[in-house]
């Protein structure tokens, strides 16, 4: 596939590019306006920062969006890895079962997932608030943990843990000490995942959140009628955030790269000189 | 080992609750009228009749299926050339390229689309348009990432060995490069068709309330109205409707292939 791009190409993808970070950069822009309007720019100011920051309910909703990703992250992440591990070893039946019913969350829309859960918890009574969307959200994102936690299993070789019981390792020290390890980057990417599901979410949320429970999502969904400026400023704020957090995540291992690169090279040219 | 296979038993108990109950609810709550209690309920076909038998409701029906289409279409149409474009450059630009579509997905749909309600509200545009624009903006990248990954996996020695015997480079394109990208088109309409159909923001955000979808009404059914049977039951319909377009696209995919193997 590798050729020389044209002129043409480059011209198209760059245009794909703007399209895509337009809206983004809108938003920082406008976030900066000193009036309220979101078409004309009046001048720079940070009263709609300070406003944001003086909003009780947008603290709020940042301050239950992140808890909840946080606490299901934490869970499904754990369920899903202990679930991937007895999955790599049960009956072939039951393992394709399993993966059929984690399917159905994937393949079916958001809102039908929703309404589904919405139903279950009011057929048992349970007074919906923040934790049946916690619930919701760990029982969402369990099949994506599984999900990439499986491969790394796959590539596991099965005689590792066998030999470390062999060696007096109990089957929890196996567990542990051996078959975590090495599936950690499919635990860690599964986590990733789940987090940035869970922190998205929207339509799972509005129909499972218990009232005066809102997320950033439905807090975002809940203004958009009116003209609300301090939506800009948190939307500006989500922005750096996530493009820092994003930057450190994809520099930092090509850093580390570059450095193991670097010492294999030395330590090649230190065994070639002796 | 074969104590790690007794890790999975509490999964199974958690997806028979949590998965497989919020559905079989759907389908009970959809096939039963208000004030049946859970002992008591009547199996009735009533709110099928109902939302057939609508002026309303199947031209909604109608209208999401329309618009997730055309949204899947041109979807594919700038998503296969961005995707191809990627492809053609060196590894390490591929990854760059790949990581500058994928930024932006990391930021709330809801916070892109709210921003987009901003920058349409400068053109003189109807509201139709206005929605198809955030549906491809907010569908795009899944398009372009799919084709792309098929797209990265052909082996560059069937395109040399074409060259070499003599195909100029749009047949190589229409009889190598094409049919082996076909399962990434394919799996790219699944995440793009899926959400399109039942969106319900995109078109509120940016239709200006008077472009309603399929989405827009089960939502109303469930938080305005509260009539959840009924609600259930468009819900029902539409899962079907989904089910069997994915069906008819799996086999796109499949066709090519068996014909080859004969």
């Amino acid at each position: 596939m590798e050729q020389k791009t044209s002129v043409f190409q480059k011209i198209w993808f760059w245009l794909i590019i703007a399209f895509f970070y337009l809206p983004i950069i809108y938003v920082v822009f406008f976030s900066f306006n000193k009036s309220k309007s979101l078409t004309k720019f009046t001048g720079f100011s940070l009263r709609w920062y300070q406003r944001m920051f003086e909003s009780r309910p947008i603290l709020e909703a940042i301050g239950y969006t992140v808890a909840c990703a946080v606490i299901a992250t934490v869970v499904s992440t754990i369920v899903g890895t202990i679930t991937a591990i007895g999955l790599s070893k049960c009956r072939r039946v039951l393992r394709e079962t399993i993966n059929q019913v984690n399917n159905l969350p994937m393949l079916n829309p958001d809102i039908v997932t929703a309404i589904g859960f919405m139903l279950f918890f009011t057929s048992l009574r349970i007074q919906t608030s923040f934790w049946t969307m916690v619930l919701a959200h760990i029982a969402f994102c369990i099949p994506y943990v599984i999900l990439s936690v499986t491969p790394k299993l796959r590539s596991l070789d099965p005689n590792m843990p066998e030999a470390a019981m062999d060696l007096g390792c109990t089957p929890m020290q196996a567990l542990t000490k051996v078959i975590v390890p090495q599936i950690m980057p499919g635990i860690i990417s599964g986590a990733l995942v789940a987090f940035s599901m869970s922190f998205d979410d929207f339509v799972i949320s509005l129909f499972t959140t218990g009232p005066g429970v809102t997320n950033i999502s439905i807090y975002v969904y809940g203004n958009v009628k009116r003209v609300n400026p301090t939506i800009n400023a948190l939307s500006a704020i989500l922005v750096f955030v996530i493009t820092t957090i994003l930057i450190i995540v994809n520099v930092v291992p090509m850093i580390k790269e570059r450095r193991a690169a670097r010492n294999v090279t030395a330590s090649e040219l230190e065994s070639s000189i002796r | 080992m074969k104590s790690f296979s007794k890790m999975v038993y509490p999964y199974v108990l958690w997806a028979v609750i949590m998965i497989i109950m919020p559905m079989l609810l759907i389908v009970l709550y959809a096939f039963t009228v208000q004030g049946n209690s859970v002992l008591t309920f009547q199996f009735t076909l009533e709110n099928f009749a109902r939302f057939f038998s609508d002026d309303v409701f199947p031209i909604v029906m109608w209208r999401s299926l329309k618009m997730a289409f055309i949204t899947t279409i041109i979807c594919i149409l700038i998503g296969y050339p961005t995707a191809y474009v990627i492809a053609r450059n060196k590894p390490n630009k591929q990854a760059i390229m790949v990581l500058l579509i994928t930024l932006p997905m990391w930021i709330n749909m809801l916070v892109r689309t709210y921003a987009w309600r901003g920058i349409l509200s400068h053109m003189h545009m109807s509201g139709e348009i206005k929605v198809y624009i955030g549906m491809v903006y907010n569908f795009l990248p899944f398009m372009i990432l799919q084709i792309y990954t098929s797209l990265s996996k052909i082996d560059p020695a069937l395109i040399t060995a074409a060259n070499d015997l003599g195909a100029d480079s749009f047949q190589t394109f229409r009889r190598v490069i094409f049919p082996l990208s076909l399962s990434g088109i394919v799996s790219g309409i699944t995440l793009v068709f899926l959400p399109a159909v039942s969106s319900f923001f995109i078109p509120k955000f940016l239709g200006g309330g008077r472009y309603v979808l399929i989405g827009n009404l089960i939502e109303d059914y469930f938080i305005s109205t509260g009539d959840w049977n009924f609600g259930s039951a468009i819900s029902l319909i539409m899962a079907i409707i989904i089910l069997i377009s994915m069906y008819i696209t799996r086999r796109l995919d499949r066709q090519p292939a068996e014909q080859e193997d004969n």
